[in-house]
């Protein structure tokens, strides 16, 4: 289990330290700092042992998290912790920064005793923290004998991420399913590895303890569905939009801790009584039938030792009607660049010597468009016989669908005890597909 | 120098610099490098020329990106033009420039050459100087190689300034340290000695520098530096503090040059011409006198450079050790710095009279100031300086203050460091042993050290009172009794124990008649240390057992019921299982007379040098107090039976095998006994020859003679002792570093382990074929620490070098603990030869420099080609190869058993092929075989006829040369 956690800022230096358990001294900070923090090599890997101690951590702007054990831990509990632990972060005070850091320093001593018990992760769940912690002081005046013991009760409680009785007079509920699309692909254009990874995030403003019932078009439904005929019409109806492709095939996904996964085992069927507020319904994963938005043709021809020709057409591979937005390419460039002359038909381009890069920005593109980029690169010639390395050709991008072909069918809401049916939520649904590492190599 | 003028401020430098100290964060941080390399680049690249202020400016931040750890790969062309231009700052960038970041390989190099001779040739002083400076900081073989004859033209020449001079003379100590064999000795030489009389001290500064290293290397050439020096120091030390204007230093006239003249001094002996010699004197004497006067100056850069002079003097007077009157002065003074309140004076004067008690002429004069040393040892708060307070304790004590110091000693062991206890017990143990006058005394000094400090007590030093025990008649009694009295204390240290189980087990029966210490009480006694003792000590006590069954049969029963117990008979261990079942038989089995001859009483240990001693030495390494010690020897004539070398030698080195041959107290033998058995038959001492005793097969008169032939077996039968000394004498063997000779098993062989000491083992496996041969050379590791420096070569004596060619492939310079270093060896034959190459090994383990030498197993037979063929051809061949000189023959006793396949073996071993049924006797061996050397192939028949009865062998060779056929002949005959 997990024996300590430290925060340091860029310098190294400590902010937090909490240490759980005997077995971690303090050194064990100092150990950190010296040969992760100030390696002469930068780490790169997530997970260091130092002296039979491992050290867990990530990075978060300038701020390093690092949990420490000396035991054998589950390493994806452990990062899974980290993530959880920046998310109630950044829920508590906004953006993970030194600043904010040193101006939370009570609460995050408060939060971490709350979520970490003797090195054993406990509830994490923001919304049902920020009941009992708070950041207007001691509320035990302002709270009533009865709401403090509601809250033990639901921290206890079976349903320990919603309270009971909350009332909205509008009920509403948000849906987004956010994807990153991630490629790799050879000059030629060969696909030599993509994968999707998703996650639908939803915002509920419900009252009372809804019941609430998930349908998307994983295969698996569909063509459970399509032999034993009882196909849910009056969900696609309500949600609709389904069209194109039938089914995708899941990888592997993650529920949140609400949703029952004994359902979900059984039949399939995701169902969970919401927490309040914003989190995330589940995370997922595909590999098969990716729609690669943009497609990079790169052309990199080398005119004797001192000069470079580069030209770049990008190709946008979706609907025409939809807009793709904060178009990026990053072409990298040799690092004995002398000087760069750059053209290109749309958007803007600029050479940034500061990251050994040419960065073609575009502000929107519809589909089914075709765009170009070319520059001259002058090189200095040195006495280093070592070749450049060519690294790949990088680019970012944000489209208004999901790359995976992942559609929601139904969100069905119930609520037996009050007075509203699933036809009174207003129901919102987005789906933004985002660039990950999207390379080609050139 | 001229000044830098506020224009030259590089404004983007500052800027740039202060950017990066501002990054937040690494990444940060490499932006803005980036930045600035792509700004560089684009500036370069540029095509209008630029400046030598802006080349100046970007080299510069080339530089300091460089310095933070980034590779540069461009900028190298632009500083070397940087070079020829005739601005001081600009030309100090680019010198700048090249020493940090040009490497020797660059083909820049030719135009760095370039421009620094023609800075050499500008006789403008800045620009030589920066030049000068620029080839010593480099200092490669390359720069030396290509100004080694300019830099001593330079600095001999009558036209040159004098800080060009003073530079000259550093870059030539420079070049002279890293590559010595290329900076030629020449007429230069002789006009490098008068520069101690030049007008510029700075000048004579420097130049001391370079004759001292100069005159450690060839003293004859620089003889004549002597008288020099002498007048230059005598000139300094009498001036008036003022007459030097910038070379005093607060109120110290020159300290540096007067401590590098002394230095200098030092290189030579006392000078012979009474005048110079006299002057000298004078110097010191006026040095010692200054130190009395009171302080010019209550800065502590005045007393320091005062008594920095001051201890260089008395270091070059104890050097010359001549001058009793000057060594007692010395002496006094340094005694007045043991109580000054500065305690690196005082660590100093500890020092200084540690060498200075070795001399005759002041030993006296240091032993006066005993008090105050037994003083410092025991307040004094730094751990250091104690140290030296023992050391030289340990220095001055003689027969006079023997017992004073070594009881001073013990007393400071109760709360010394534990980092130096050990060295102080073996301190004490030598000191006893070399000055006790009756040795009652030192039974009792050594027990109480044992006592005191009885975990620091290593083998050797318990080892040694047995030595002395056993070898003198006097004290045994005593040391019997004390040994009794000590062990009924109820808790005592397990040396303790096994010194009292040996001495009892031998002269238990002295102390007999006490009713208080009569047989069954010495034996109750004993057996009550048993069960809380190690494994090693357990075997030792059994071994008592035996001996008092011995001594005072009427305990037998007693002890036999001890051995017959299930914790002895059926122990877990088998060495002491053995023991047990062994000595059981042996009481019930033999008469009392065999008993009586086998469990006598231990013979004298031949003398030899204390084990002590060499332990010490080898701790400290070559060291001072071993020098120390001899000195002393010479004078104090070996007061007792330790030391047997009286050779007069100050070189522990020297000194050293003899430490080597005498380590062990119940060594088997001597050293040769150890090397010239082969292993096999030195295991089989006491356990397995009295195994044979018992077998119900072997005659029992014979027993007792099998058991007298090996003297040491019988004695207790201590084999566990055997191996433990065995290791000792390892250990001290490493120290020498002589040649060894191949052992002849490579002969008939190719691979096996060529060499082994405690540190290192070398192991070889080796291939040829015909003129070629490749050897892989496996060296082993046998510590946990690293070995540094490791360096290997191989040496072809004189002629050897035409005959063969050995080539190394180079190999890491560090060999990991425990780990093992492959090296290729590539011989080539190019023609007959005898010599084998020696293999030289350096490398450094600890601190100290270990060098070993190894001859490799490389013999002529190794290029053999076998070559069969019909008995017919053997004999036409044979015929034709009749001249008196192509034929050898040699008649030899068998030095092996004649085992027909063994004889086989070693022939086709040897390389040639083994004809069978040519010889018309069936018991006679036929070879033949063709040597190839790079020039010429030489054929080879021979004809090994055994004779069975007298145990003989002959042993004809043919070949076509005769220098092949004796060299062949020699080493075959050596394999049978």
């Amino acid at each position: 289990m997990i024996g300590g956690l430290f925060i340091y800022n860029h310098k190294g230096e400590v902010l937090i330290s909490r240490v759980y358990r005997d077995d971690i001294g303090r050194n064990a900070v100092d150990a950190f700092r010296v040969n992760v923090i100030h390696a002469r090599q930068q780490v790169r890997s997530p997970v260091t042992n130092i002296a039979r101690t491992s050290f867990f951590h990530v990075k978060r702007a300038n701020i390093w998290l690092a949990a420490v054990t000396k035991q054998n831990v589950n390493a994806a509990m452990v990062f899974e912790f980290l993530y959880k632990m920046c998310d109630v972060m950044t829920a508590y005070f906004g953006k993970i920064s030194e600043e904010n850091i040193k101006n939370n320093f009570v609460l995050i001593y408060e939060l971490l005793d709350e979520i970490l018990d003797f090195g054993y992760p406990q509830n994490s769940e923001t919304g049902a923290l920020k009941t009992f912690i708070t950041q207007q002081g001691i509320k035990g005046q302002h709270q009533t004998k009865e709401e403090q013991s509601q809250i033990t009760s639901q921290v206890t409680g079976q349903i320990g991420w919603r309270r009971e009785g909350i009332k909205y007079r509008r009920n509403e509920l948000f849906l987004d399913v956010l994807e990153s699309v991630n490629l790799l692909m050879s000059p030629q254009g060969q696909v030599l590895s993509a994968h999707v990874s998703g996650r639908v995030v939803m915002k509920s403003y419900l009252s009372g303890m809804p019941e609430c019932k998930f349908g998307m078009n994983d295969k698996i439904v569909i063509d459970k569905q399509g032999k034993g005929g009882t196909t849910d019409e009056a969900g696609k109806s309500e949600l609709g939009g389904s069209s194109g492709k039938q089914s995708i095939a899941i990888d592997d996904c993650t529920f949140h801790q609400c949703v029952r996964l004994s359902k979900f085992d059984s039949e399939r069927s995701i169902s969970f009584i919401p927490p309040d507020g914003e989190y995330e319904l589940m995370r997922y994963r595909t590999t098969k039938d990716i729609i690669l938005p943009f497609r990079v043709i790169p052309l990199v021809r080398e005119v004797g030792r001192t000069k470079l020709e580069v030209k770049v057409v990008i190709k946008s591979n979706f609907k025409p009607s939809l807009l793709a937005q904060k178009i990026e390419v990053r072409i990298p460039t040799p690092l004995n660049t002398s000087g760069v002359q750059v053209i290109c038909m749309k958007g803007k381009a600029k050479y940034k010597a500061s990251e050994n890069a040419i960065v073609w920005k575009i502000k929107r593109m519809a589909g089914m468009k075709e765009s170009q980029i070319s520059a001259e690169i002058e090189l200095l010639p040195t006495n280093d016989k070592k070749k450049w390395a060519r690294p790949p050709i990088s680019m970012n991008f944000e489209v208004p669908f999901a790359p995976s072909g992942l559609k929601v069918r139904y969100l069905k809401v119930f609520e037996s005890k009050l007075n509203y049916s699933d036809h009174d939520v207003i129901k919102w649904v987005r789906y933004i597909g985002r660039s990950g590492i999207y390379e080609t190599r050139c | 120098m001229p000044a830098v003028s506020k224009g030259d401020g590089m404004r983007g430098l500052a800027v740039f610099i202060s950017d990066i100290r501002n990054c937040k964060s690494k990444e940060a941080e490499i932006k803005r490098i980036n930045k600035e390399l792509a700004n560089i680049r684009s500036k370069f690249k540029g095509d209008k020329a630029l400046d030598g202020y802006s080349k100046k400016k970007y080299v510069c931040k080339l530089l300091f990106i460089f310095l933070l750890g980034h590779d540069i790969d461009f900028g190298h062309m632009e500083a070397v033009n940087l070079l020829s231009s005739n601005k001081y700052t600009e030309k100090q960038i680019g010198y700048l420039f090249i020493s940090v970041l040009v490497n020797s390989n660059s083909d820049l190099i030719r135009l760095i050459n370039n421009a620094i001779k023609n800075d050499l040739a500008s006789r403008n002083p800045t620009f030589m100087n920066l030049a000068l400076h620029c080839i010593a900081n480099v200092g490669s073989r390359e720069m030396a190689e290509a100004f080694a004859a300019d830099v001593p033209r330079i600095l001999v020449a009558g036209d040159t300034m004098d800080s060009v001079k003073q530079s000259a003379a550093l870059c030539l100590l420079r070049l002279n340290r890293t590559s010595p064999d290329l900076v030629p000795m020449g007429e230069w030489t002789a006009r490098v000695v008068h520069l101690l009389n030049d007008q510029h001290l700075g000048v004579v500064t420097a130049a001391t520098s370079l004759i001292t290293t100069l005159a450690q290397k060839n003293p004859d050439d620089f003889k004549t530096s002597v008288s020099l020096a002498v007048a230059r120091l005598s000139r300094i030390v009498t001036s008036a503090s003022t007459d030097l204007q910038d070379y005093t230093y607060y109120f110290v006239a020159a300290p540096w040059l007067s401590v590098k003249l002394l230095r200098l001094l030092q290189c030579y002996p006392p000078p012979e011409d009474a005048a110079i010699r006299g002057r000298l004197t004078e110097c010191l004497e006026t040095i010692l006198n200054k130190a009395q006067e009171p302080p010019k100056s209550k800065k502590v850069q005045h007393s320091n450079a005062k008594n920095a002079v001051l201890f260089e003097a008395i270091s070059l007077i104890i050097h010359h050790d001549s001058e009793p009157t000057l060594l007692v002065r010395a002496c006094n003074q340094l005694g007045q710095f043991l109580q000054h309140r500065e305690t690196n004076l005082r660590y100093l004067a500890l020092e200084s009279m540690c060498t200075l008690a070795s001399s005759e002429f002041s030993h006296e004069a240091v032993k006066t100031h005993i008090e105050t040393v037994i003083n410092a040892l025991k307040t004094e708060r730094d751990v250091s300086v104690r140290q030296r307070a023992v050391d030289l304790l340990y220095a001055m004590c003689d027969r006079s203050n023997a017992k004073q110091i070594v009881a001073e000693m013990l007393s400071y062991l109760e709360t010394a460091d534990y980092s130096i206890r050990e060295e102080i017990v073996l301190k004490v143990a030598i000191l006893a042993e070399k000055y006790a006058v009756d040795y009652t005394w030192y039974v009792d000094t050594i027990l109480n050290l044992i006592r005191i400090a009885g975990d620091y007590v290593s083998e050797e030093v318990w080892y040694r009172v047995i030595q002395i025990v056993i070898n003198r008649d006097d004290v045994q009694g005593y040391a019997a009794k004390t040994v009794f009295e000590a062990l009924q204390a109820p808790a005592c240290h397990e040396n303790l124990v096994k010194v009292g189980g040996y001495i009892l087990g031998e002269f238990g029966n002295l102390i007999a008649g006490d009713p208080r210490s009569s047989p069954l009480v010495q034996f109750n006694l004993l057996h009550s240390k048993f069960h809380l003792c190690s494994v090693p000590t357990r075997a030792l006590l059994l071994s008592a057992y035996i001996k008092f069954i011995n001594l005072f049969p009427e305990v037998k029963g007693t002890i036999q019921e001890v051995l017959r117990s299930d914790s002895q008979l059926r122990n877990a261990d088998v060495e002491l299982q053995q023991r047990a079942v062994e000595y059981l038989r042996l009481s019930c089995v033999a008469s009392t007379d065999i008993l009586a001859t086998v469990l006598e009483e231990m013979p004298p240990f031949p003398e030899r040098e204390s084990s002590i001693l060499a332990k010490l030495k080898r701790k400290k390494g070559p060291g001072t107090v071993p020098d120390i010690e001899e000195n002393r020897k010479e004078r104090n004539a070996n007061v007792n039976g330790g030391p047997n070398h009286t050779s007069a030698t100050s070189n522990a080195k020297v000194a050293a095998p003899a430490a080597a041959s005498s380590t062990d107290l119940l060594g088997l033998g001597s050293s040769t006994s150890l090397n010239s058995t082969p292993p096999a038959a030195a295991p089989p001492t006491a356990a397995s020859l009295l195994v044979d005793v018992f077998s119900e097969n072997s005659p029992p008169v014979s027993a007792p003679a099998h058991i007298a032939v090996p003297a040491t077996a019988a004695p207790a039968a201590d084999d566990n002792f055997s191996s433990i000394t065995t290791k000792s004498f390892h250990v001290a063997e490493s120290i020498l570093a002589d040649v060894q000779e191949p052992t002849d098993k490579f002969v008939c062989k190719n691979n096996g382990v060529l060499y082994e000491n405690q540190l290192l083992q070398i192991g070889l496996k080796s291939e040829y074929r015909q003129n070629l041969g490749r050897m892989y050379v496996f060296f082993g590791n046998k510590t946990s620490t690293q070995f540094l420096n490791f360096a290997s070569n191989v040496v072809c004596q004189d002629t050897l070098a035409s005959q063969l060619n050995v080539h190394l492939k180079p190999v890491d310079p560090t060999v990991d603990g425990g780990a093992q270093l492959q090296q290729i060896i590539n011989i080539e034959c190019v023609s007959d030869f005898v010599e084998a190459p020696v293999l030289n090994i350096q490398f450094r383990y600890g601190g100290t420099l270990q060098n070993i030498a190894v001859k490799l197993p490389i013999t002529l037979n190794k290029f053999f080609q076998p070559t069969e063929m019909m008995s017919q051809d053997f004999f036409q061949r044979w015929k034709q190869l009749s001249a008196p000189q192509q034929e050898v023959q040699k008649i030899f006793k068998a030095k092996h058993s004649m085992d027909t396949e063994v004889t086989k073996a070693k022939i086709i071993g040897f390389g040639v092929a083994l004809l069978d049924g040519v010889d018309p006797n069936p018991s006679n061996f036929v070879g033949a075989g063709v040597i190839h050397t790079k020039t010429t192939q030489v054929g080879c028949l021979l004809r090994l006829e055994p004779n069975m009865q007298a145990q003989m062998y002959r042993l004809t060779l043919r070949t076509s040369r005769d220098t092949v056929s004796q060299r062949l002949c020699d080493l075959l005959s050596d394999q049978f």
